[in-house]
């Protein structure tokens, strides 16, 4: 039952990755990563994160993809790009072949990964009450410093993007 | 129980679409799109092994992630509606100011 869950999110989450860098339109792009997305919670639940998957629908789906959508309609950019593809992208496509194989290779080669599947029960790992309790004593400081990263963010993108008064 | 390798399978093929979308897409807004496919690829990778080693340092990992990938999209979409207020252009080629 589960691998089945897992096959239909990761497959879903594939086929609409794949959309996303193949569509025409920046529009079908967007709503297609939103998919991608959600697919993705869906995993984090299943792999017994719900406060993740929680987040992640809240800023990605939420805040992300709404902003892309905004930027979207407010430009216009459907007639702007007609070639999808640039080119002279030989070098790029086998660079990423590359990396596909390589990657492959290191999971299909080593003996560690493999070893960790059977140790894995239901653990410390699931309760968001853990979760908090590290994030707010382990991780205090990182955290702060996300508060400031996310403040500078915010007064950057507005002094970016204000209109200069002429 | 769903194997680990299954999971970092998905996460390194979501990275190498990601990737693809982000060095052949000539849409600047596709090629963002594609970097946020690439950094939920890598929260993935990030989840899982916090589960399969049972250690919370994975997830806390990917609550920054995506804290600095909320930052990092506002700025790059206010870089972007500048430039094409000056510009009017959004392929990646064309938008070369800083080229030395």
């Amino acid at each position: 039952m589960e691998t089945a869950f897992f096959l239909l999110f990761a497959g879903m989450a594939v086929l609409s990755a794949l959309v996303v860098v193949a569509a025409r339109n920046p529009v079908h792009s967007a709503l297609s990563l939103m998919v991608c997305f959600v697919q993705i919670a869906a995993l984090f639940i299943l792999l017994g994160s719900p406060f993740l998957a929680v987040i992640q629908i809240f800023v990605y789906v939420g805040a992300v993809m709404v902003l892309f959508l905004f930027v979207i309609m407010m430009l216009d950019v459907r007639k702007d790009v007609h070639v999808r593809f640039r080119t002279g992208g030989v070098p790029a496509l086998i660079v990423l072949v590359l990396l596909g194989t390589e990657m492959l290779a290191l999971l299909l080669g080593n003996g560690y990964i493999p070893a960790l599947s059977a140790a894995a029960e239901e653990g410390v790992a699931g309760s968001v009450k853990e979760l908090s309790l590290t994030l707010f004593t382990d991780y205090l400081l990182p955290f702060e410093v996300a508060s400031v990263v996310l403040l500078v963010a915010l007064i950057g993108a507005v002094v970016l993007a204000r209109r200069e008064a002429e | 129980m769903i194997p680990l390798s299954w999971y970092v399978a998905l996460g390194a093929s979501l990275f190498v679409i990601g990737a693809t979308g982000v060095l052949l897409r000539r849409n600047v807004l596709v090629v963002l799109m594609s970097l946020e496919l690439m950094l939920n690829s890598v929260n993935i990778n990030f989840v899982a092994f916090s589960r399969f080693l049972d250690d919370l340092g994975g997830q806390i990992f990917a609550i920054f992630v995506i804290t600095v990938t909320a930052c990092e999209v506002a700025v790059a979409l206010a870089i972007l509606v500048t430039v094409l207020r000056n510009r009017a252009t959004l392929e990646v080629d064309e938008i070369a100011i800083m080229k030395g």
